[in-house]
């Protein structure tokens, strides 16, 4: 088969499994399982073959693959999409792939399948477990199966295929589809247990902080294509455009086109992949079952947003030279992933909720990746995007794994604490051996342990990208935000897997089925050698045994005058060797041995600070009392009560009153007195006349007599005066 | 030779209406299904008529004439381009699912259903009308059955309710017979072809002595240039002559508001489109901004209005407002570019009028769908309030999935019909009116607001004991819902089986 149509198919599967499911096999858990996982797995095998496609001898570094169809109907044009792949996208499809296969995999073991039915499972709840006897007659209490198995898996798949579908786009219409899909499927999956009232507020607020950042990014899409006539990368990044688009300028501010169009993509991007301001939605992602929260925050959701940038770089960086002044949205996206990158990583130093720490970690992560590109090391943002999907995919479904060893326990002691509560944890590494080892691996990387982890060798170029490239701040602020990683890793680690248990529900944690460990070693696996691939070849004692095949392949994306320059400082390296270790050293430090389930020893130490992150900053109450709020007086009070109720329709009745009131008016003043009793007066005059006349009529001969002499003698003077 | 088809896709409801008008009251399972049946008739003919139209030929398509008022010369003159032919397909779709929607109407069937199918003809006529005074009558007729809908088998306050919209309506209408009377005095014809030709272009002095008041052209074609938006804007209705819409909607039964929000808001977009811009070009130009200005307000505050709302039935109506504010500004955009200028901008003009003629369908299908998902709830239910229904999701899975499918719709969710239209209004209108279309923004943010609102109202939260023993969609509430989502889910994927059609047109006619 040819690797245009591969191409083209990729989303498919996913997309048709989604179909099935809702249509016809969702009272089938087992089909409908099989079928997703059919879909995810054959989105993967051509995801692959595509993939080796790609990096061959004769495949996309020179020049990309595309293929294009008329889709809208433009006035005497066309409007067209089509696939692309080339090096960016080859690396996306191979991570992207990865994980979601990976992801729905795992979700068969999370979501209990083969476990009896709760008795008060409902849906849109979490289930609540199951009562069953045991071969020893008896009693317990176990987990039970998700009551609305099938449509998670539903979900899952469409958002995948909104995954792939942005991932092969060439053009940024179908890449926008697919960014809205997403939208929908992570307001569906964070908000899948719909009857928790967390759950259904943090899936609005998922969809509408992102809409936000969407519909700036409309506005550029309108802009770049009413400009260039066009939306395919081909078009848009070619020399010609970037050229016209540095060159003109736009109406806001006296930027330039270029610039303007650059701003509102990223804005964009801050939405979708949670940088400061808009970063509020995604900590509470986590509402939604755990798989998703793998799929949003590594598979999918904010690795599209990043991606987006990446992929948009010609345009963010036009006019911008290695060594000279930043463009204007590459000073924002160092300015906000720089800030992000410190400021989540505070917060996640006071959190106690096993996934909320790793929200916050993913946040800041996107932050490195965000600033990276800000200061123009392109490659070393793509490759800690994939990277990092691999070992934050692994965290949560680590989490998960933990959580779901620890409800087990929780269920089977009867105790009542929660079980994402990092402080009820404790020694869970004897009882859960192949969370614990592949958990560690993941944390490591996050980390950026020295040398052997993936995390170390991406967070290191972007370390040494933004010293070498002379950003000094943004280097110092990345390298404190490291060292943060580091501690709150170290620190979620000793918390969950070391000491001693410290309830009754972490001393009978179970580890997990076959279905959840095995996804797990794998992404372990990616998550330590996915860094080989990339180290530089002016790493001391390690550089040049594997090639540095990364820069290679994905540098060869960047026209020749953006490529970062090549000075290796020994400064970057020993910074990141320094904060890894010794944010490792002081989480275990600090944590190793923590008896007690109440009290972080941060708090005394920190004091008042710790209120405040542990609050992160107040933010979400700010937004409350600044955003939220006003929005709903103004739309309830002041459009539809004053404006439309009061001022419009008050008029309008107005008008009716009016119209009654003069009615009223003519009926009263004019009706009544002078047609009605005018017409009266006229008949009753009449009669009164007619009656005044009747005693004339009396019908006796001789008063007519009488009163004709008489009319005669009127009638002889009369004609006597006239006359003479 | 004259093409009977339009004739008798325009007659076959009237006639059924009266075949009705003979059948018995009591026997309501027939008199449905008569109804039914006779609505399908205009719908097959409408795809005939969709298959056999070319859309490579400009001007008028299935003409037919015949004489009406010949003192006046005034005559039936119908034909179709690619502009009304959606609509006409439009509305012959949706007044079968609309019938099918009202088999649950138990009073008075019989002149439910004759109304229904008379309503039909009425927004049928103005859609093919080929002449000014037939589409003022057909414009009127449609008026009445809605009028009678509302008021016989309306809500709690339908009195309120239909006078409002009638007296509204036919107060906005009142300069419209007027203007059309001063055009058909000067031209000496209400025929549309020819006015076309000769109206615009009018600038005789000679036509003094028939002006009254000794008034210049330009004022008197002011004059009449207002007169038709006014007409127009009410029917839309464009913010702020809006507020008749959602006490109608929420006042009117169920296939009432479907067809009102489908077909009749669409009545006085398509007189902008047919009317108002090809025959007062300078004017529409000159007030193209103003149209834009109160497009804008439209998109925003129906949106507010929606988001502000707790009857589900009344936010949808002001969805409606919202969304229609995108019609019009792509509309205005085409206005105020006009026939005469250079390429890029024609362009844009042309990609903003193809949206608002394919938002205008889109409109229809998921504004349909949505107040028949409303209709389904309120029917089991007997409440619309979104604070007394949530946790639906769990006890009508069905009908939860249909509705998220219809509101993503009406969100504009791209891969569905209405991201296409918005899309290509968006992009036409930012280059013609940056500012407005960047501000419409704010509604289409909102526009994600409410919708949210009435999925979270509706059918999230925790299941609720009052709600448990509610039935599911039955396969006749299924089967309505189904063709619409398919027409949803086409567009979104694959637009250009329509959106050529109408891009040919919109090239060729302006």
């Amino acid at each position: 088969m040819n690797n245009e149509l591969i191409t083209w198919l990729i989303p498919l599967p996913p997309l048709i499994a989604f179909g099935l499911i809702v249509l016809f096999t969702n009272r089938s858990n087992r089909l409908s399982h099989s079928l997703a996982i059919i879909g995810a797995g054959l989105s993967w095998l051509l995801s692959m073959v595509v993939f080796f496609f790609a990096i061959s001898a004769n495949g996309v570094k020179e020049k990309a693959l595309i293929s294009n169809v008329n889709w809208l109907p433009t006035g005497d044009s066309w409007l067209k999409i089509g696939v692309q792949v080339d090096a960016l996208t080859a690396i996306m499809l191979f991570f992207v792939a990865w994980t979601v296969l990976m992801i729905f995999i795992y979700s068969v073991g999370y979501h209990n399948f083969g476990q009896p039915k709760g008795e008060h499972d409902l849906p849109g709840k979490q289930p609540h477990g199951a009562f069953v006897t045991g071969t020893d007659g008896k009693e317990k209490h176990v987990l039970s199966i998700e009551p609305m198995y099938a449509r998670f898996f539903a979900f899952i798949s469409l958002f995948a295929f909104a995954m792939f579908v942005l991932v092969v786009s060439n053009n940024l219409l179908t890449l926008y589809i697919g960014w809205e899909i997403m939208g929908l499927c992570s307001y569906l999956l964070i908000g899948f247990w719909y009857a928790k009232p967390s759950a259904k507020a943090a899936a609005q607020k998922a969809f509408l902080t992102t809409r936000i950042g969407d519909v700036f990014m409309l506005l550029g899409l309108a802009s770049l294509y009413t400009l260039t006539g066009s939306l395919q990368y081909e078009v848009i990044f070619s020399e010609q455009w970037l050229h016209f688009l540095t060159s003109h300028t736009s109406p806001v501010f006296g930027m330039s086109w270029a610039a303007l169009i650059g701003i509102l993509i990223f804005i964009g991007t801050v939405g979708k992949s949670s940088q400061f301001p808009l970063h509020v939605w995604l900590p509470d992602a986590m509402e939604g079952p755990t798989p998703v929260s793998a799929m949003i925050h590594a598979a999918t959701m904010v690795s599209a947003g990043v991606y987006l940038v990446i992929r948009f770089f010609p345009i963010l960086s036009a006019g911008y030279e290695a060594g000279g002044p930043l463009t204007t949205p590459m000073m924002a996206m160092a300015v906000i992933g720089s800030f992000t990158a410190l400021f989540s990583a505070t917060i996640a130093v006071a959190q106690r909720d096993v996934k909320r720490v790793l929200a916050y970690s993913t946040i800041s992560q996107l932050g490195f990746m965000v600033a990276a590109l800000g200061v123009g090391a392109y490659v070393a943002a793509a490759f800690h995007l994939v990277t990092h999907a691999f070992f934050k995919a692994l965290l949560f479904l680590g989490s998960g794994s933990i959580i779901h060893g620890m409800e087990h326990g929780v269920l089977h002691t009867g105790e009542h604490v929660d079980p994402q509560d990092m402080f009820n944890m404790g020694g869970l590494w004897k009882k859960m051996p192949i969370t614990f080892i592949t958990f560690l691996a993941g944390g490591l990387a996050l980390s950026g342990f020295p040398l052997i982890t993936a995390g170390f060798w991406s967070k290191d170029e972007i370390l040494s990208g933004a010293f070498n490239g002379g950003f000094i701040v943004v280097f110092v602020v990345l390298a404190i935000a490291a060292l943060l990683t580091a501690f709150y890793t170290m620190r979620q680690i000793s918390l969950v897997f070391f000491g001693k248990p410290r309830t009754m529900a972490a001393a009978h944690a179970h580890e997990t089925k076959w279905t959840m460990t095995l996804p797990l070693s794998v992404l372990a696996f990616f998550s330590i050698t996915a860094g080989w691939v990339g180290i530089p070849e002016a790493f001391p004692g390690l550089g040049g045994i594997l090639p540095n095949w990364f820069d290679s392949f994905v540098g060869s994306m960047l026209h020749a005058e953006g490529h970062e320059t090549v000075h290796h400082s020994s400064v970057p390296l020993i910074t990141s060797l320094a904060v890894a270790l010794g944010g490792l050293l002081l989480g275990y430090l600090v944590y190793k041995n923590i008896k007690d389930t109440q009290t972080d020893p941060m708090e005394w130490s920190l004091g008042g600070i710790y209120k405040v992150l542990a609050n992160k900053y107040y933010i979400d109450e700010f937004y409350q009392w600044a955003f939220i709020k006003p929005a709903k007086w103004l739309s309830e009070t002041f459009v539809y009560r004053w404006m439309d109720l009061f001022v419009i329709d008050g008029f309008f009745h107005g008008i009716a009153k009016l119209g009654l009131g003069l009615g009223n008016i003519f009926r009263q003043w004019f009706d009544l007195p002078v047609i009605n009793r005018g017409g009266d007066a006229i008949a009753s005059g009449t009669r009164r006349l007619g009656a005044d006349l009747k005693i004339f009529q009396s019908g006796r001969v001789q008063d007519y007599m009488l009163l004709s002499l008489a009319f005669a003698v009127v009638g002889a003077v009369v004609f006597f005066v006239i006359l003479f | 030779m004259e093409n009977t088809m339009l004739i008798w896709i325009l007659l076959s409801p009237i006639l059924a209406a009266i075949v009705i008008l003979f059948l018995s009251e009591e026997n309501k399972k027939l008199l449905r299904l008569v109804a039914l049946g006779a609505s399908l008739i205009p719908l097959i003919l409408s795809i005939i008529v969709w298959v056999q139209f070319d859309p490579s030929k400009a001007g008028f398509q299935f003409e037919f004439t015949a004489p009406w008022f010949q003192a006046i010369n005034s005559n039936f003159h119908f034909g179709i381009d690619g502009i009304s032919l959606p609509m006409v397909l439009l509305t012959t779709i949706l007044t079968p699912l609309a019938i099918w929607a009202s088999f649950s109407v138990k009073d008075n069937v019989k002149a439910f259903m004759a109304l229904f199918l008379f309503l039909e003809t009425g927004a049928l006529g103005v859609f093919i009308s080929l002449d000014l005074l037939v589409f003022f009558l057909f414009w009127e007729i449609g008026l009445v059955p809605m009028y009678f809908l509302i008021n016989q088998w309306g809500g709690n306050n339908r009195n309120y309710a239909a006078l409002k919209f009638i007296l509204i309506t036919m107060g906005g209408s009142l300069g419209l017979l007027l203007s059309i009377q001063i055009i058909g005095l000067t031209t000496g014809t209400f025929d549309l072809i020819e006015i076309y030709q000769l109206w615009p272009s009018l600038t005789l002095a000679g036509l003094q002595k028939i002006l009254p008041f000794g008034l210049s052209i330009t004022t008197v074609k002011t004059i009449a240039f207002w007169a038709f938006v006014v007409a127009f804007a009410v029917k839309v209705p464009i913010w702020p002559v809006h507020t008749w819409l959602p006490d109608a909607h929420t006042e009117a039964p169920t296939a009432g508001s479907m067809i009102l929000a489908g077909v009749l808001l669409k009545l006085g977009a398509y007189g902008f489109i047919r009317l108002v811009i090809p025959l007062f070009p300078q004017q529409a130009q000159q007030f193209a901004t103003v149209l834009a200005v109160l497009a804008t307000a439209a998109i925003i505050f129906g949106a507010l209005s929606a988001f502000g709302q707790r009857d589900l039935k009344r936010l949808v109506a002001y969805s409606s407002i919202n969304h229609m504010g995108f019609v019009v500004l792509g509309i205005a955009a085409m206005a105020y570019v006009g026939t005469s200028a250079e390429g890029a901008l024609t362009q844009s003009a042309t990609i903003a009028m193809n949206g608002a003629i394919l938002q205008m369908f889109n409109h229809g299908l998921s504004s349909a769908g949505m107040f028949f998902l409303v209709g389904v709830i309120y029917d089991r239910a007997h409440t619309r309030q979104l604070d007394e229904l949530g946790g639906l999701w769990a006890v009508l899975p069905k009908y939860g999935s249909t509705f998220v499918f219809m509101s993503m719709a009406s969100l504009g969710l791209p891969g569905l019909n209405g991201f296409v239209s918005e899309f290509l209004i968006v992009r036409g209108a930012w280059h013609i009116f940056p500012l407005a279309t960047a501000l419409g923004m704010i509604g289409l943010f909102f526009t994600g607001a409410y919708v949210l609102k009435a999925i979270a109202g509706l059918l999230h939260g925790p299941r609720n004991e009052r709600w448990i023993n509610l039935s599911e969609m039955n396969l006749r509430e299924i089967a309505i819902a189904a063709p619409l989502m398919v027409l949803i889910l086409s567009i979104g994927v694959w637009p250009s089986w329509i959106l050529d059609m109408i891009n040919r047109a919109v090239s060729l006619f302006f």
